[in-house]
């Protein structure tokens, strides 16, 4: 079966092996050492870590599609915060009762609005079920209108990836009025409990980091199913010969949207265990620059070997957090260096680094990686070459 | 009345000699000084008449010795009956001034002065009167103002007035205001015909005035005043249609400007610079620079800018070509990712070398203020400057692109890198150069953009999604069809706003913009030929 042929390959091994074994470490640090031992980790870095592991399913969904694919979507932030508000939307309608106004069905902010009923989006989401089914439904939904409008007119190359970043813009306008019903500029928040757990408690939070890193695993388990498979091997030759792909008869345009439909969702779900962990889900989420950040730790980690996505992922965020909290004001100017140096002397990013180091060895990736160089690429929208 | 004027004058004639040899010689041979004795020995009966003389001297400083009188600050001195103005009347001494000569007399105990009276009718007529007084300056323009003022606010005792002063006015624009002024009047009183005379005025009094008849009983007058308002009603849509599609030009002069520096760096050498935000902000901030090394002078300073901008923002052009997108030929994406960077450090740096805050730019006299095309509409200054600035930017580059030897130069190694060179064409200088341009086109535009919005460091990123779009609707490439697009994208905008609000209006352009490019991907004027197929 697809799905479980990767666990053949010595690369997914050894991932899944170190994933499984740094959650299991966390767990029992966290639950065994006392608190005021130097090797125990409070339930912040639990939160901390489990967010990383939001970021690196997320980095692994935008390389599915940039590095397999050839699509640069500088919208990805859009399918994460989609899912994210999916998971806001459950979280409110739980608050019940509990809000500053007591509403038991209105959410806080729309009493406040003096809105007299539920929107009709927002039904529905007081069932758990419904709301992880939505988690990964809008984001497939948008991600499926989006890509059959662009793939059927073969915008792609940089074409795509500018209106994918319109899309996030258009989209991030959009929820910070109050009258989408998403709470406007505040977004979504105060939440108290998920699946009747209190998300205040340890225990939850926890919790929520094995779900972060299990989800990590069987996202990293579909995509390195998908990228081996057939319809994978079609995938990567669409990103370096679109047009000669399609001359021999594959239908380019299905392929892509396909791909580009499941990296939607594996955002979306990435989004909604990133909502709980953080406690709110604003509109900023779909900024440009948080969509076009996630590409950069893609960058850094390596196209077109996932593992990379995740390494890129969680280095450039513990970076990331380290800054913000010793020299707030370097963070840019790291984060902008980090976009130049990785583009112009890292083209193939740490995973690049680590395959030369080991080149004595041939690596057993049937993948290969993507040459940014790539002539033969038929991109009839690039104005010139 | 007539006859109370005449015996005014009478006494005045009569009493010049006597108040004349009361004065010292100097001070008798200034009429002012007759003027504000005569104002200050009228009894109450006669106070209006004395106004009116004043008024009709002509003299500059009447409106100084009125609003005096009507607050009452107006006072004589008892002893040598002088007439002065007080300037400060708190506490026991006043600080009195000549009314002459505008001179500080110093202060002078309370007791030693005797105040002007007034009564709260002349008080009541004494904004009209002061009203009128403007209607006798010798600047047009001035009394157009003061006419224009008195609409609505006419009543019974100016009408003789006006009247006179309307059979005296020779400028058609000051008799135009009058008579509406009076018509307003007059069709409170009753009078249909007035209607006529405000049928065509598009001034808010007019149409108050017409609304008030309209609410009245007479029949005739609410017919008449119904059908004078339809037609304002019409003349209105039609101004307010031309001002939203001069707000439409003006955005969209707005948008070609930040986004025709990215036509010619995209479009024809197809790079992508996402820090072409970033050089626009940098022009913003040189014109700001230009400010405080010039202070004072913020036209010259202005001025000054246009090259200075385009300097600065082409040098960091080169800078950004030379030390990044050299190296990352052919590789488009790349390049997006690494200009990307550039634009963060960009921005970092102006909050860390300048400040976060926002930077005002000072606008010069003669940007500042509007056309008034009529009551209903009036320009912006500001805006259309910026709109021929873009137009001369537009026009200066497409000859640069057909006219001179670098833009055959330009199109040569669009066309065909190889063959150009082939051809002795240094196709790495015309890289530069054209980067360059490009980069210095955006500097332009963030002189403009200046004198129109905050210059901060965020200035860059709110326009660089727009540019592109710009670009990318217009067709990649193209320099007219970059025109075209932001002109257009800048109206429909300015169309969708009054019913969708700005952000809605956005969101449905960029979702147009979005939806256009699965139709039409090469957008609007897509190129034809071998300069196509790439």
């Amino acid at each position: 079966m697809w799905l479980t042929r990767p666990l053949r390959e010595r690369s997914t091994q050894l991932f899944l092996g170190i994933l499984f074994a740094a959650l299991a470490v966390v767990t029992l640090l966290h639950v065994t050492m006392p608190q005021n031992s130097a090797l125990y980790v409070s339930s912040y870095t639990v939160t901390l870590m489990g967010k990383y592991l939001c970021y690196a399913l997320l980095a692994v969904a935008v390389d599915l599609v940039w590095g397999y694919l050839g699509i640069l979507s500088l919208g990805h932030g859009a399918f994460f915060a989609l899912g994210g508000y999916a998971m806001g939307m459950y979280l409110m309608r739980q608050i019940g009762d509990r809000g500053v106004y007591g509403d038991p069905i209105l959410p806080d902010f729309m009493v406040f609005l003096n809105w007299q009923e539920l929107p009709w989006f927002w039904h529905g989401f007081d069932m758990a079920w419904f709301a992880f089914i939505m988690v990964m439904l809008a984001p497939g939904l948008l991600a499926l209108v989006f890509g059959f409008l662009a793939f059927r007119s073969r915008v792609t190359g940089v074409y795509l990836s500018i209106i994918t970043q319109a899309l996030t813009f258009a989209l991030m306008l959009a929820f910070f009025r109050n009258e989408m019903g998403f709470g406007g500029n505040n977004g979504l928040t105060d939440f108290k409990d998920i699946l009747g757990f209190n998300l205040r408690t340890d225990a939850t939070r926890l919790g929520l980091f094995i779900a972060s890193g299990i989800a990590l695993a069987i996202g990293y388990l579909v995509c390195r199913g998908i990228v081996t498979s057939k319809l994978g091997r079609v995938s990567i030759a669409c990103r370096d010969a679109e047009a000669r792909a399609r001359f021999l008869g594959y239908r380019v345009d299905r392929v892509q949207l396909f791909v580009f439909v499941v990296s939607a969702m594996i955002a979306g779900v990435a989004g909604a265990l990133y909502v709980p962990q953080v406690g709110i889900i604003n509109p900023s989420e779909f900024s440009p620059l948080f969509s076009i950040e996630i590409v950069v730790w893609v960058a850094l980690g390596g196209r077109a070997t996932l593992y990379g996505a995740v390494i890129g992922a969680i280095l450039v965020n513990y970076a990331k957090t380290v800054f913000t909290g010793v020299m707030p004001d370097a963070w840019l100017f790291a984060l902008g260096g980090l976009f130049v140096l990785v583009t112009v002397f890292l083209p193939k990013g740490i995973a690049g680094l680590l395959a030369k180091r080991k080149k004595a060895k041939p690596d057993d990736s049937d993948s290969g990686t993507p040459d940014g160089t790539a002539t033969d690429k038929p991109s009839g929208q690039e104005a010139t070459a | 009345m007539g006859i109370f004027r005449l015996l005014t004058l009478l006494l005045f004639a009569l009493a010049m000699p006597i108040v004349a040899n009361a004065q010292s010689e100097d001070r008798s041979e200034d009429p002012g000084q007759d003027l504000l004795v005569n104002l200050a020995d009228a009894p109450a009966s006669k106070v209006e008449d004395a106004i009116q003389t004043i008024v009709k001297s002509g003299d500059e400083r009447a409106r100084g010795w009125l609003e005096a009188y009507g607050n009452n600050r107006l006072s004589r001195v008892k002893d040598t009956g002088q007439v002065v103005i007080v300037l400060n009347n708190r506490g026991r001494d006043w600080e009195i001034a000549d009314p002459l000569t505008g001179e500080n007399m110093g202060e002078m105990s309370r007791r030693d002065l005797d105040r002007v009276a007034i009564n709260n009718r002349i008080r009541g007529q004494l904004e009209g009167i002061l009203a009128m007084l403007d209607l006798n300056a010798a600047d047009p323009d001035v009394r157009e103002a003061s006419a224009q003022d008195m609409m609505g606010k006419v009543d019974a005792s100016l009408v003789a007035p006006l009247e006179a002063q309307l059979e005296a006015e020779e400028n058609a624009a000051v008799r135009d205001r009058i008579q509406a002024a009076l018509a307003i009047y007059r069709v409170g009183e009753g009078d249909v015909e007035a209607v006529d005379v405000l049928a065509g005025s598009l001034h808010p009094r007019a149409r108050a005035a017409l609304n008030e008849a309209v609410r009245g009983g007479d029949p005739a007058m609410v017919t008449a005043a119904k059908n004078a308002l339809a037609s304002i009603e019409q003349k209105l849509k039609l101004n307010s249609a031309a001002e939203t599609l001069y707000f439409g030009l003006s955005l969209g002069s707005v948008l070609v400007l930040a986004a025709i520096g990215l036509a010619i760096t995209f479009g024809v050498m197809g790079v992508i610079n996402m820090a072409h935000g970033e050089l626009i902000m940098l022009g913003a901030y040189t014109t700001w620079g230009m400010q405080q090394l010039l202070p004072g002078q913020p036209g010259l300073a202005l001025m000054l800018s246009i090259p200075a901008g385009f300097l600065v923002s082409a040098t960091a052009g080169i800078i950004i070509e030379r030390s990044v997108i050299q190296f990352l030929k052919g590789r488009p994406l790349e390049t997006l990712l690494a200009t990307f960077g550039i634009s963060l450090i960009l921005q970092q740096l102006v909050r860390t070398v300048i400040s976060p805050q926002n930077r005002t730019v000072v606008t010069p006299d003669w940007m500042s203020g509007s056309v008034v095309i009529n009551d209903a509409l009036s320009l912006t200054l500001n805006r259309l400057y910026v709109l021929a600035f873009a137009m001369i930017v537009f026009f200066a580059l497409m000859m640069i692109m057909r006219k001179t030897r670098l833009g055959l130069e330009v199109r040569a190694v669009t066309q065909n890198r190889a063959m150009a060179r082939s051809m002795g064409i240094r196709a790495t200088r015309v890289d530069i150069m054209t980067f360059a341009l490009g980069s210095g086109v955006a500097g332009l535009a963030g002189v403009a953009l200046s004198q129109l919005t905050n210059v901060g460091p965020n200035l860059g990123q709110n326009y660089i999604i727009d540019s592109f779009m710009v670009v990318v609707f217009g067709g990649v490439g193209n320099l007219w069809g970059t025109l075209i697009a932001g002109l257009s994208l800048g109206t429909i905008n300015q169309l969708l706003e009054p019913w969708a609000g700005a952000v809605l209006a956005k969101i449905i352009v960029l979702v147009f913009i979005i939806l256009f490019i699965q139709k039409r991907p090469k957008g609007l004027f897509p190129q034809k030929g071998r300069a196509a197929e790439g």
